[in-house]
């Protein structure tokens, strides 16, 4: 069984390995919109103190959501998915290595880049520490949730902009728990309970997220 | 050859009469009958509840008249939420047990509930006017609402947006049940950001001192926002019901009887 | 072990495409579907291969359900729908190696390549898939064929569109072979195949 989920995060890896630039331009995507903030607003120092972990997490949350579409839509194009579908591997397992492998190509590296867009913001250290890590709980939510969304979404017309109607609404819980941790840290407070509740959040989506997706995944071709 | 008849009744699971009106050709004449006697209990609370809420109940005295939009603004709030819980219910039943009126109910109940929600926002914003001086504050329920009608749009681009009506009922009900789940979490989420952010404000739901007439009045409005929903819900889910069965053998013959 | 299928019946949208499909395919047999464009041979194989779920009947293969045996029936089975199921980034042995994983079943790099040696593509193992042509790279997809000796049952969809001759022979000849050694084979074609066995059913459809 393992060796069914290793082979597919492999896969998976490997293949966003040769569509390298896919991967660059989501993090592209993500420093332009923090950047766009200030210009936006003004760059008044203590204003931008408290939008900081707000605007990076509006901006990962935005950043993940397009990079979804990889997601499920190019294996459905090509017939893969359908082979996944009666692989004999449980489509369960698929589920949950393409959504392994979908965070080290999109969440992670929001995780690492994060800190390096809060310095910009003069963000005290610890608040940075706080970011990088609430991107760590938090953005494996978003690749779980958004799986959901993408799998409801596959071949439906509009399919993008309805991705987006649909994931967006169910982030809204990491991102409160997500800059609010951040925000709490640069107000001096504990970020403990933010973090464990995005942790609590987190621990549900992974029993929900994948079962919906699967759901979702034989809706599609049934 | 079967025809579609005997097999639509078959995976209905007809002969069970637990299931006997979950086939969609039985329930259309019972919802027929069923709307006219609900209309009217719609219209009797209604008269009732506003005539109570606008007449009888007294005058605040720290917010005078303008208040009593709160009538309508509460049971709106209330329909909306709970409508999304029956809509999830009504999808889950309809993904694991297979019967096809189910979805059809969920993808009736959905504009009532977007309905319902939009009008607890407008009737939050008439009554935080005159309240808070602005017709939008960043309140923990007016923000919930707002995400709640988000949902409800999310459900019904969905639904829409799939061709064939199978696919689109159960997509939406693996939708609705995530849903369903999140609501709570984005509640609670929600509130806790509102008190962080800022100092209670006044809440919409605790009115100071509520008197007994008010509490009767919101009741009666409530009652009639439940029986109107329920009205709507049985009146769309009838055309859904011709909608999709029109080469059925029963919607036939009721075409060539009238 | 035994493939059969029991009064299936399935719709598009509004329309019936069929119903009653009735058939039993045993260990050496070829079964055939045919009919005219939209008559619904490839639902009546996805159908078959547990892709999609039918408005009625009933598919049992070795006498249970295959809805119920899902991954277990799925190891047993090997389906080539219209699409390649197949990467543009990965070279064709690539592509090979991952089919056949997510099959649950290993191959070593020496038998994939005298299956791409087989199938006429030895000179091509190496290059990403999206500089074949659209023939090489259905051959490709079919060169799992080659591998797929320890599946019992093939379903092949429209496999001999794009082939040229020599491919479509060598085809014939390794869905001969399986049948042979006791497989089982459905395919849809418009035109007839030779192959030789004498234990074939024939579906019609339309």
């Amino acid at each position: 069984m393992f060796q069914g989920l290793r082979s597919i995060i492999a896969r998976d890896l490997r293949l966003s390995m040769r569509r390298r630039g896919d991967v660059l331009n989501h993090l592209v995507f993500f420093v332009i919109v923090v950047t766009l903030f200030p210009l936006g607003v003004g760059p008044e120092p203590n204003l931008m103190h408290t939008m900081a972990p707000g605007i990076v997490w509006v901006a990962a949350l935005l950043a993940a959501m397009l990079s979804l579409q990889r997601l499920f839509a190019s294996d459905h194009a090509d017939g893969t998915l359908e082979q996944m579908l009666i692989s004999a591997h449980p489509l369960g397992l698929i589920v949950i290595g393409k959504i392994i492998a979908h965070w080290f190509m999109s969440g992670l590296p929001l995780t690492l880049l994060a800190p390096v867009l809060g310095v910009q913001f003069d963000l005290p250290q610890q608040a940075l520490w706080v970011l990088a890590l609430s991107l760590l709980i938090g953005t494996p939510v978003l690749s779980l949730i958004g799986a959901v969304g993408a799998a409801l979404t596959l071949g439906v017309r509009g399919g993008g902009v309805l991705l987006a109607l649909l994931v967006l609404p169910l982030y809204v819980p990491v991102l409160i728990f997500g800059a609010g941790g951040v925000a709490a840290v640069s107000n001096g407070m504990g970020a403990g309970p933010h973090l464990s509740l995005l942790g609590a959040f987190l621990a549900l989506s992974c029993v929900v997220a994948p079962w919906a997706a699967c759901a979702a995944l034989r809706v599609a071709y049934d | 050859m079967t025809n579609a008849y005997t097999l639509a009744a078959h995976a209905d699971g007809r002969g069970n009469p637990m299931f006997r009106f979950a086939a969609p050709q039985a329930f259309f004449p019972l919802a027929g009958k069923m709307i006219p006697w609900f209309a009217m209990l719609a219209a009797v609370f209604a008269a009732a509840g506003l005539y109570v809420s606008f007449f009888v109940a007294p005058t605040d005295f720290q917010q005078g008249e303008s208040y009593r939009v709160i009538f309508i603004h509460v049971a709106a709030a209330w329909m909306s939420m709970f409508l999304y819980v029956v809509m999830a219910i009504w999808a889950a039943i309809g993904l694991v047990l297979n019967t096809r009126l189910s979805g059809m109910m969920a993808s009736a109940i959905a504009p009532t509930g977007a309905m319902f929600t939009f009008v607890a926002l407008w009737t939050g914003a008439l009554w935080g006017k005159p309240t808070w001086g602005t017709w939008w504050v960043w309140d923990a329920r007016l923000t919930s609402e707002l995400i709640l009608l988000f949902l409800y749009l999310g459900f019904i681009a969905l639904t829409t947006a799939i061709d064939d009506p199978r696919r689109a009922d159960r997509a939406g009900a693996v939708l609705a049940i995530v849903g369903v789940i999140n609501v709570p979490i984005i509640y609670f989420s929600v509130k806790w950001w509102n008190t962080l952010h800022q100092g209670a404000s006044v809440s919409l739901t605790k009115a100071p001192s509520m008197a007994a007439t008010m509490f009767a009045g919101m009741i009666l409005v409530a009652l009639a926002a439940w029986m109107y929903s329920i009205v709507t819900a049985l009146w769309r889910v009838r055309s859904i019901i011709l909608e999709r069965e029109r080469n059925a053998l029963w919607v036939r013959e009721r075409g060539g009887e009238a | 072990m035994t493939l059969e299928v029991k009064d299936l019946a399935c719709e598009r949208g509004d329309v019936r495409l069929f119903s009653g499909v009735s058939f039993a395919l045993g260990e050496g047999e070829l079964l055939l579907v045919q009919g005219p464009n939209g008559s619904g041979k490839t639902s009546l194989l996805r159908l078959v291969a547990g892709l999609s779920r039918p408005v009625a009947g009933e598919i049992r293969w070795a006498g249970e359900d295959v809805r119920e045996l899902r991954e277990s029936y799925a190891r047993d089975l090997l389906f080539i729908g219209h699409a390649n199921a197949m990467k543009d980034e990965f070279t064709a042995e690539e592509n090979l190696a991952v089919a056949r994983e997510m099959a649950g079943r290993s191959s070593s790099r020496e038998e994939r390549a005298a299956a791409l040696e087989r199938i006429g593509l030895a000179h091509r193992a190496k290059l990403p898939s999206r500089y074949l042509s659209q023939g090489q790279k259905r051959r490709v997809a079919l060169a799992r064929l080659c591998l797929a000796a320890d599946t019992p049952l093939w379903i092949l969809d429209e496999h001999f569109a794009a082939l040229d001759a020599r491919a479509l022979e060598t085809v014939v000849a390794l869905v001969d072979e399986h049948l042979a050694r006791g497989g089982m084979a459905i395919l849809t074609t418009h035109q007839e195949v030779a192959i030789t066995t004498r234990l074939r059913h024939v579906v019609a459809l339309g």
